[in-house]
């Protein structure tokens, strides 16, 4: 049994159990399978640049993230995940006809990738984003469809055999969720594309809403475990922010003014998605490898159409406008450490952040007014604070910073004061943290990177 | 890039050596459409993880026990003052500090990066048109570089952009701009960052010597004075004066390194290969002598012993590795100090360095924790080309500076009082509080020339432990360099005089001082493998090809003729990007001797 998921270690945007549960729940209905039918791929000549298209198209959709295993071929899957019921692994979607998709038809190949349906009619988990997929435009499929069976090598491999053991490796009960919360391609293509006259706009919408599927992390989701909203057009709770992955807070990617993209320029979110680092703030946690996979190799006019795009995106909530303070620099300059945390900040973290927490440029980021610092779940601040975090070496920003982890020098009490501190100076205004939630995150978040795994410069 | 311990089948070019020198050649090289492996007998260094704060500021395991320097257990070398002594090993690091790992010594420095004077490249020529061939001392090689400034210009340039130098122009393209340094030659362009900001004590110093009538002007740093990206796309932070420069990797992304300014770009191009614990033995001849067929080398992971072959060798290990590989295998001929004939391991030279010490009152805190590698105020009036060295008979010169680096509490603590304070009880802390808070240093950081009988061979005794002769070095202090070491002290008293020194105590070398290798001074160590326009006083051309091998070329402070009074790494880099130009616009079309002798 294989499946399809769009998750890497980094980059999960839910927990399967929970939607095994629904799927279980919902026992006696039958799923239908589609009929089939196989039309090989000839090796017919191509329209010049169709390959080169499909490949920027896999980029846009991120394909890599969860088919490609670090040191392994290309899409020949394999990637663990790891979930309370056993191990799952990602499916080989090179061309090879027997392990990969090297068997679909163009059809069933739209098929998988926009309805989330197999070849042999059963249903793929819903980690996989083919509600987002199902925006795709038939030429964009088509040169997806083009790059996987012509321009990837075929690799005769099978990733491990699923470790899920009966009842919960049934998964007919999919198709369910599948009709519940999955759209028609019809009708997803026909919400995303007439939102825009503008064409800029259009293509922001569609790469967001569609290819790059940012709502599969940055939407809330509801029991059901379904995006509740997908579109612009579904309501502010679109890209209002997801819930915590790894130990990570997905942010709002809305103008909120505090915790979301409210005071980022158009420049801002182009240079952070092509960099991973802007003055506003760096990539950390779960974006950093969406960066490194996908958005630092979006085409310029791409990068500029998601900007354009977010930037229209009305606050979920009300905020009052973040504005800098200059006490908090005034009092550590004059050396008044009085407030809790303020020694900390200043011993471990001012050399970097500067004492008016304004960071340096895209080397250092801000903390004043910083929206993952002010996020209402400091879960990402504290995890930060606890295992550091590096920026990604990119052909476009070679050099990658990395934040050093204070879990062995710091105590839980240190932690929830110099995060309290942060969250609370030059103008930010959130709420303090406690010990607990800082000793609950050390217990359960992930390993940090090994010295080995830590960038070269 | 695949860091691997094999490397590919063949590539264009194997570098030997993960410093400065290697890796502008390994860029430039790259950047030519070459593959390029380059080797490094030490680990991989990086920021996150030898610069992670608060690990990387640790004294005891940085300058005290010596983290990122050489491994002295698996090669040293032995050191004797005089040809009739017998040397022995070198079995702890003192005077001198060779780097091992990626980065080399450009991750342990320190960042003061000067350009050179103008009659620093053609001092033999200078020093006759001024005073006559009688005025070089005998025995002393004095010798040109075969390089103009003018030609070298548009190297030293890039190198500053590449490694992000703060610093202030006093003329750039013929026009006076700016505080900088008077004596400077003409630049091209303004240095790429801002001068660093002054400590108390630079201060202090920049206005006593400026009332004493000389000329004082920012030292260029290869520290950031600001965030920097530089051409290849690789990003610095500013320095914020921790004064954990010199012996560390600096946690601030500020101290420019080949980590973090070269190698992070190099890293992205599937053209370099990186071999770490790769010892090279030998660098391998094919039957004629004259044609480098590759490496042969020790890989540490595996204990075995590996070749590798290539078109084109690049020897850019330090100084004193580059003079013992040529040694050992086999290229040019051995220098000869009785018959003065032979040219590997000629003109070794290194630097005259005297630090004097200035207390101020009480009242004035020179908090000497704080500071920056490469910063500081700096004075040429006994540098500069324009000095008259008639009267006081010497060649060569010091620029004075005050370069507060950050003292750190251990060496402060080893080294308080200055001559004659007590060394123990409530005298001796009274005694390094003070210092500590009110003290300043001013060096006189000088020239160092080339002597008959000062060289570097191969010891008849003594192995490493890779079975190799290890290398001998013959090295003693001689009366120019004290001479002029005098001359320049001697001015010292007047500025700190200006500065309302308390307290003051001058050191400078006197007259039959041997060089004691017990003493930290500079790890400033030139020649051995030097460039010139004669193949019997060089070994190897103006464009560093060896005059032996011209598929192989030597790039490193090995090369130059004489030690000069500013900080070496500058040169180097400015030689390594000037011999990378004329391999790439010359050699790579038309490979073989590019100089006829």
């Amino acid at each position: 049994m294989s499946l399809l998921l769009p998750s890497t270690s980094t980059k999960r945007m839910f927990s399967l159990r929970p939607l095994l549960m629904v799927g279980l729940g919902l026992l006696g209905i039958m799923a239908t399978a589609l009929p089939t039918r196989a039309a090989r791929a000839d090796d017919a000549p191509l329209p010049a640049g169709v390959i080169e298209e499909g490949h920027y198209q896999a980029i846009l959709g991120d394909c890599a993230a969860c088919h490609t295993q670090p040191g392994r071929p290309a899409y020949s899957g394999g990637m663990p995940f790891k979930l309370p019921m056993g191990t799952i692994y990602s499916t080989n979607i090179s061309p090879d006809p027997v392990h990969g998709i090297g068997h679909y038809s163009e059809a069933e190949f739209a098929r998988a990738v926009q309805l989330g349906i197999r070849k042999d009619g059963s249903a793929l988990y819903p980690a996989m984003p083919y509600p987002s997929y199902a925006r795709l435009s038939k030429a964009d499929i088509h040169a997806l469809y083009v790059y996987f069976q012509r321009g990837v090598t075929p690799q005769p491999v099978d990733p491990p055999a699923n470790g899920i053991i009966w009842p919960l490796s049934m998964r007919w009960p999919l198709h369910i969720w599948r009709w519940l919360f999955s759209p028609s391609v019809q009708s997803a293509q026909l919400r995303t594309n007439n939102q825009f006259s503008d064409p800029v706009l259009a293509r922001g919408a569609y790469l967001v809403e569609g290819p790059g599927h940012c709502g599969a992390c940055h939407s809330p989701r509801s029991i059901t475990l379904n995006e509740k909203a997908q579109t612009a057009k579904d309501g502010p709770l679109f890209l209002s922010g997801g819930g915590v992955v790894e130990q990570w807070v997905v942010p709002s990617i809305r103008q909120e003014n505090r915790t979301g993209l409210g005071r980022w320029s158009e420049e801002d979110i182009v240079e952070f998605l092509r960099t991973g680092r802007a003055r506003t703030g760096a990539s950390f946690g779960g974006m950093t490898p969406v960066i490194l996979h996908s958005a630092h190799a979006f085409k310029d006019a791409d990068l500029h159409a998601i900007a354009r795009y977010l930037m229209l995106l009305a606050p979920a909530q009300k905020e009052t406008p973040w504005v800098y303070d200059p006490s908090t620099a005034a009092m550590l300059r004059r050396a008044d450490m009085s407030q809790p945390g303020a020694q900390i900040y200043m011993d471990r973290c001012a050399a970097c952040h500067r004492t008016d927490g304004a960071g340096y440029g895209t080397v250092f980021p801000p903390l004043a007014g910083n929206p993952v610092v002010m996020t209402a779940d400091a879960t990402s601040l504290i995890h930060i604070v606890l295992a550091g975090d590096s920026t990604h070496a990119l052909h476009t920003s070679p050099s990658a910073f990395t934040m050093p982890g204070f879990a062995d020098t710091l105590s839980d009490k240190d932690i929830a004061d110099v995060v309290s501190f942060i969250r609370k100076s030059w103008g930010n205004n959130s709420k303090s943290v406690k010990d607990s939630a800082v000793r609950r995150i050390r217990r359960s978040m992930p390993q940090p990177a090994t010295p080995e795994q830590r960038p070269k410069n | 890039m695949p860091d691997q311990t094999f490397p590919p089948a063949k590539p264009d070019v194997v570098v030997i050596g993960a410093g400065w020198a290697g890796s502008i050649m390994a860029k430039e090289l790259t950047e030519a459409g070459l593959n390029v492996t380059m080797l490094e007998r030490g680990h991989d260094h990086s920021t996150a993880v030898e610069g992670t704060y608060p690990g990387s500021i640790d004294e005891l395991r940085g300058a005290v026990r010596k983290r990122l320097f050489q491994k002295l257990a698996h090669t040293s070398l032995t050191i004797r003052n005089k040809p009739n002594e017998t040397a022995l090993p070198y079995r702890q690091l003192a005077a001198f500090l060779p780097g091992e790992g990626v980065g080399g010594a450009g991750l342990h420095w320190s960042g003061c990066h000067f350009r050179v004077t103008e009659d620093d490249l053609r001092l033999r020529s200078a020093t006759i048109e001024r005073y006559g061939q009688k005025f070089i001392p005998k025995d002393m090689h004095l010798q040109d570089y075969g390089i103009s400034y003018k030609e070298l210009e548009p190297f030293f340039d890039k190198a500053e952009k590449v490694f992000g130098t703060s610093g202030e122009a006093s003329s750039v393209q013929g026009r006076k701009t700016g505080q900088g340094n008077i004596f400077a030659p003409d630049r091209s362009d303004h240095f790429p960052l801002p001068a660093m900001a002054d400590t108390f004590s630079a201060s202090v110093f920049r206005k006593a010597a400026s009332e004493a009538g000389f000329h004082p002007y920012s030292m260029p740093a290869a520290n950031a004075s600001q965030p920097y990206t530089n051409p290849y796309g690789c990003q610095m932070g500013p320095c914020n004066f921790c004064g954990y420069c010199s012996g560390y990797a600096c946690y601030l992304y500020s101290k420019a390194s080949p980590n973090v300014n070269i190698l992070p770009a190099l890293r992205q191009d599937k053209r370099f290969t990186l071999i770490t614990q790769a010892q090279v033995l030998e660098i391998m001849l094919d039957d004629t002598r004259k044609r480098a067929t590759g490496v042969r080398y020790i890989d540490l992971k595996t204990e075995s012993e590996q070749v590798i072959e290539a078109d084109l060798v690049i020897l850019s290990a330090f100084q004193l590795n580059n003079v013992h590989l040529m040694l050992t295998s086999g290229i040019g001929k051995p220098y000869d100090p009785v018959s003065q004939t032979g040219t590997i391991g000629r003109n070794f030279t290194y630097q005259t360095i005297t630090s004097s010490r200035v207390w101020l009152p009480e009242n004035r805190f020179t908090n000497q924790f704080v500071g920056a590698g490469g910063g500081g105020v700096a004075i040429d009036d006994f540098n500069h080309s324009g000095l008259d060295r008639g009267k006081a008979g010497f060649i060569g010169g010091s620029p004075i500076w005050v370069n507060q680096a950050g003292l750190k509490p251990i060496t402060a603590a080893q080294n308080s009082g200055g001559k004659g304070a007590p060394r123990w009880g409530s005298a001796y802390k009274a005694a390094m509080i003070d210092q500590y808070k009110h003290s300043l240093a001013i060096d006189a950081h000088g020239s160092n020339m080339a002597y008959r009988d000062v060289y570097l061979d191969l010891d008849p005794t003594w192995r490493n432990a890779y079975g190799q002769p290890m290398l001998r070095m013959t090295f003693t202090w001689k009366d120019n360099d004290i001479r002029m070491n005098q001359f320049v002290v001697n001015h010292i008293g007047d500025i700190a005089q200006a500065m309302g020194a308390t307290k003051t105590s001058l050191n400078s070398l006197h007259p039959g001082q041997p060089f004691d290798s017990r003493v930290y001074q500079t790890t400033h160590l030139n020649g051995g493998v030097i460039l010139g326009n004669n193949p019997k006083t060089s070994a190897l051309n103006r464009y560093l090809q060896s005059w032996d091998v011209s598929n192989l070329f030597v790039i490193g402070s090995s090369a130059f003729p004489q030690g000069m009074g500013y900080n070496p790494t500058g040169l180097v880099a400015a030689l390594a990007y000037w011999s990378a130009y004329h391999i790439r616009q010359t050699y790579l079309r038309n490979p073989g001797p590019m100089v006829h002798a």
